[in-house]
């Protein structure tokens, strides 16, 4: 009898308001511990909540590009319990009704589609930090983080493997930075996620019982997590115990996940609705308004690319998965027809130099200026592809303009026909040998001929004119 | 010329005739507060800062409609700079860094905070007795609480120490120590008077008011102390009127209802005697009685003694001793910083509601308490609704007796609890009521209570106007105050 996964996903995706989702605050990162809050952070004795309209209005954009229902009333209760690092004593989220009902997302997995549900999305404040390490026998808290907005976005249990669940995860993170409500950043905590796995045998109905891993920030660590977890709930069940459900830790040093408390142990949260908060209600006016103002997505990115600018799919695919790289290539396409061969150089040389550096092409020395003008360079002759790599890779380093570089490193192609025939010439007259092999049928050696010219022009021949002229010439 | 027992108008003109300057008044002010410190009323003053304003007062007036008065700030309201415990031992140290808006209000329009007064530990009382600072002493007797929670309020304004005093009325902490102490005092509509520094016990229900001699003089304090406020999202969104302009306009057909479900016959023979007396008198001033029916009322202390535990038990979290207030001495670990703190911090009924709220919100119970406690609390709003398509207010006893004894219902919670029978209602259902004084019994002040419909404060001020302009009780003082 086989094993079944059942996966469930809860992201918390760090809205990217400037302020808090209930005070003035700021919400930048790396600031001094405790200088980014204010009287409402600090949760004082007499201070009121007010809702952040903005952060709606980021909840609402991920809530219209996953088809989901959004509830134009939603509410806010409290969540309670005590840690140092909950100025209040309890978080404000919203429990009841949500801001995102119902919706969807796609995910690929080996060129497999999948449709995966989202439950719900909702608003809630995050905690600060508490930090153990610090101070010798002391915890010291930060309330910085403290009541920044995150939207939690709950799956429902359709995730059948790690492999999913990372696509699923990064199908969620390329939505929201292509809506521009939170800029992805897993390293500084913008994006986490809790996962619930269970495993039953495939032909149960029911569920198993399920354990939670709390707080996991990479997608490697989501896999690795999820797979340990696997492992250990059959080899549970194998042994003929049951799961307990509980909420473990994922320990990304020794590979394994660790019990944090059981169900029994878990906290009663006494959920109500908070009294300080009125319901929010979003008018048909706002609704529309942020309707028409949504981006273009990668689905329909992908599409125009296809129907509209003739790209291959698999080149329109890469293209539209990245925000950076789709802004990249409008860019570059805005000033230059060739968007083929724009999309051919972005997938090819520039993907290629971007894996080796592991950077993003907006880390990059690249702009989509620089680029249109790189392409229109090859595009009326002016260099060679050959030589254009090298301009790339002169731009990669140093950023400088493509025709500054052509100009001082003197790369114009050479169109001279006549000049290139003479070249030619002697590299025939120079390599007798290589000619009588060459016309007693080794058609191999015509590149032989080719590298040659483009040896004694440094790169610069144009290659179309080098063909024909060595192909008279040895005919 | 002593300025005890004046009211607010009559200071504000003893100023403007230069009768008093504005340190003698508050110099003279303060003789009071010391003179019968026994009261207990006041548990920090503000005597230096209160000084400082007063003599820039005399230098350069101000134009501000409280310009000069004295006022005493219940201690539950955040005032910068100055220590405000809301009656507890946990917030003993708490110094806040900023004010709450009414605060703002008031002293923006003049008024001087001389000190904060006692009261029930986080507003959480109907005696004073609850408060870590000690028990306040009732003016009209040695052995007689003032009621609570805004007790210290009460007291010293019905000593005659200040015209005005701020106070919060969460289940009847205005209107029942008016009641007790002889004094004027109005719960305005939920919302009207921002919450932002008012340290919340029960958020949906708390509403700040003023405590004053008079209705005339709650119009004055009420006219600046009500104010729409960006911070407070409950805040009502809507004009603030001349609550001063249509006391004097006569009440002649005003419709008053009498709730059918008050059970009056179970009250004391004088209580009843007092109230028909005063019926008696607003028909003579021309006010005609209909029998209203509220049909869930009898339900509303049950409802409230959920709902505001419930919401008590949240707002008192914050209270753990990591970041303000008082800190247990060497806790082992977190748990103990916590258990120790909030053991030691918080007084027993504060604890009794915190258990009760947690009690009620925990999985399991939601359903069957807090939930169902909201759905009688919206079935007696809808009462009342009703109610208001035929009469223009509602009036009842403030309190089921006059002030009680000291220790007299220590021992029974719920006792204390019924205290709060008549004037629970307005608050469930964010309605605006007052209570005036409007008899004796054995020389100890009792009230009359005037609910009335939403954000129609003026018609209750206008109400309780007419009466204390053909009737004393309100110009009573009690006897052994000092001077």
């Amino acid at each position: 009898m086989s094993w079944e996964t059942v996966i469930g996903l809860e992201i918390h995706v760090q809205l990217s308001t400037d302020s808090k989702l209930f005070s003035g605050g700021s919400t930048s990162f790396g600031a001094e511990p405790n200088t980014h809050v204010d009287l409402i952070d600090l949760g004082l004795p007499g201070v009121l909540p007010v809702a952040n309209r903005e952060a709606f209005y980021k909840a609402i954009r991920f809530g219209l590009a996953t088809n989901a229902k959004i509830n134009q009333t939603s509410t806010f209760d409290r969540k309670n319990y005590f840690y140092p690092d909950l100025p209040k004593g309890y978080q404000i989220t919203q429990m009841a009704l949500p801001i995102v009902g119902k919706g969807s997302i796609k995910i690929e997995v080996d060129g497999e589609e999948k449709i995966i549900n989202i439950t719900r999305a909702h608003l809630e404040e995050d905690a600060g930090k508490s930090i153990h390490d610090l101070f010798d026998g002391e915890t010291g808290v930060d309330l910085n983080r403290a009541g920044t907005p995150l939207l939690e976005i709950v799956s429902e249990p359709e995730i059948s493997n790690a492999r999913e669940a990372v696509a699923y995860f990064k199908a969620i993170r390329q939505i929201v930075t292509f809506l521009d409500i939170c800029d992805g950043n897993m390293a500084q905590g913008s994006m986490r996620c809790d996962v619930n796995v269970s495993v039953k045998k495939s032909n149960d109905t029911e569920l198993g019982t399920r354990a939670e891993i709390k707080n996991i920030n990479s997608f490697k660590f989501i896999e690795k997590a999820i797979n340990f977890e696997i492992d250990r709930q059959i080899r549970i069940l194998e042994s003929g115990d049951s799961v307990v459900q509980e909420t473990r830790l994922y320990d990304s040093v020794k590979n394994e996940t660790r019990s944090m408390r059981s169900k029994e142990e878990a906290n009663d949260y006494r959920y109500f609705p908070c009294p300080d908060l009125l319901p929010v209600v979003i008018s048909d006016k706002e609704l529309k308004e942020i309707k028409d103002n949504l981006p273009e997505l990668p689905d329909e990115k992908e599409k125009r690319y296809v129907e509209e600018l003739n790209l291959d799919l698999s080149e329109a695919k890469i293209i539209a998965s990245s925000k950076t790289m789709a802004s990249m290539f409008e860019g570059a396409c805005a000033k230059t027809n060739d968007s083929k061969l724009v999309a051919n150089w972005l997938v090819g040389d520039i993907s290629a130099l971007l894996n080796k550096e592991n950077i993003d092409i907006d880390e990059s020395n690249l702009t989509s200026d620089n680029f249109a003008t790189l392409i229109e360079r090859i595009s009326d002759k002016t260099i060679s592809g050959k030589i254009a790599k090298s301009v790339l890779e002169e731009i990669w380093e140093t950023g400088n303009d493509v025709d500054e570089i052509i100009e001082s490193k003197g790369l114009v192609q050479i169109q001279d026909e006549s000049l290139l025939e003479t070249i030619a010439q002697t590299v025939i007259d120079n390599n007798p040998s290589q000619v009588d092999a060459f016309k007693s049928g080794k058609d191999k050696l015509f590149g032989f001929f080719v590298g040659q010219v483009m040896k004694e022009t440094q790169g610069k021949a144009n290659p179309q004119s080098v063909n024909k002229i060595l192909k008279r010439l040895l005919s | 010329m002593s300025i005890q027992y004046k009211s607010v108008s009559e200071l504000k003109t003893m100023l403007n005739n230069n009768d008093i300057s504005n340190a003698e008044l508050i110099k003279e002010t303060f003789s009071l507060i010391k003179s019968n410190a026994k009261l207990n009323a006041f548990i920090t003053l503000n005597e230096e800062e209160s000084m400082n304003k007063a003599n820039k007062l005399d230098n350069s007036p101000s134009s501000g409609s409280l310009a000069g008065i004295p006022i005493a700030q219940k201690d539950l309201f955040c005032t910068k700079d100055l220590k405000t415990t809301c009656g507890s031992n946990m917030l003993s140290n708490f110094i806040p860094p900023y004010s709450a808006t009414v605060i703002k209000n008031l002293e923006n329009a003049g008024c001087i905070s001389v000190g904060k007064t006692n009261m029930d530990e986080f507003a959480m009382g109907s005696s004073n007795e609850t408060s870590f600072y000690g028990n306040v002493q009732n003016p009209w007797g040695k052995n007689l609480v003032p009621g609570g929670s805004s007790g210290g309020a009460a007291a010293a304004v019905a000593a005659g120490i200040v015209p005005a005093a701020s106070g919060t009325d969460t289940g009847g902490s205005i209107r029942q120590p008016a009641s007790l102490c002889g004094i004027t005092g109005i719960k305005p509509t939920y919302g009207r008077i921002s919450r932002w520094g008012m340290i919340a016990f029960a958020s949906s229900l708390d509403q700040a008011g003023p405590m004053a001699r008079t209705a005339e003089d709650c119009a004055l304090l009420l006219n600046e102390m009500c104010s729409h406020d960006d911070k407070d999202t409950t805040s009502l969104n809507e004009d603030v009127p001349n609550f001063s302009e249509n006391l004097n306009s006569p009440i002649k057909g005003l419709k008053i209802g009498l709730v059918k479900e008050f059970d009056l016959s179970k009250l004391d023979n004088e209580v009843v005697k007092i109230f028909e007396e005063s019926k008696k008198h607003y028909e003579s001033l021309g006010a005609e009685f209909i029998e209203i029916s509220l049909p869930n009322i009898s339900l509303s202390v049950p409802t409230y003694y959920v709902v505001a535990p419930a919401e008590c038990s949240s707002n008192l979290s914050r209270f753990d001793g990591v970041k303000f207030g008082k800190r247990c001495e060497n806790p082992k670990n977190l748990e103990e910083l916590y258990i120790k703190t909030r053991s030691e911090g918080f007084g027993d009924e504060v604890k009794r509601r915190i258990l009760i709220g947690s009690y009620v919100l925990s999985a399991g119970f939601y359903d069957a308490y807090y939930k169902k406690a909201q759905q009688v609390r919206r079935l007696i709003k809808n009462d009342f609704d009703s109610a208001f398509k035929s009469v223009d207010i509602i009036m009842s006893p403030t309190t089921r007796g006059p002030a009680f004894e000291v220790g007299s219902k220590g021992d029974d919670p719920i006792q204390m609890y019924l205290e709060d029978l008549f004037t629970i209602p307005a608050n469930l259902a964010g309605l605006p009521a007052m209570s005036i004084p409007n008899g004796m019994i054995d020389n100890k002040p009792i009230g009359l209570q005037l609910i009335g419909n939403f954000l129609d404060e003026s018609r209750l001020l206008q109400a309780a106007h007419n009466f204390q302009m053909s009737t004393d009780w309100h110009l009573k003082t009690p006897t052994g105050i000092k001077s």
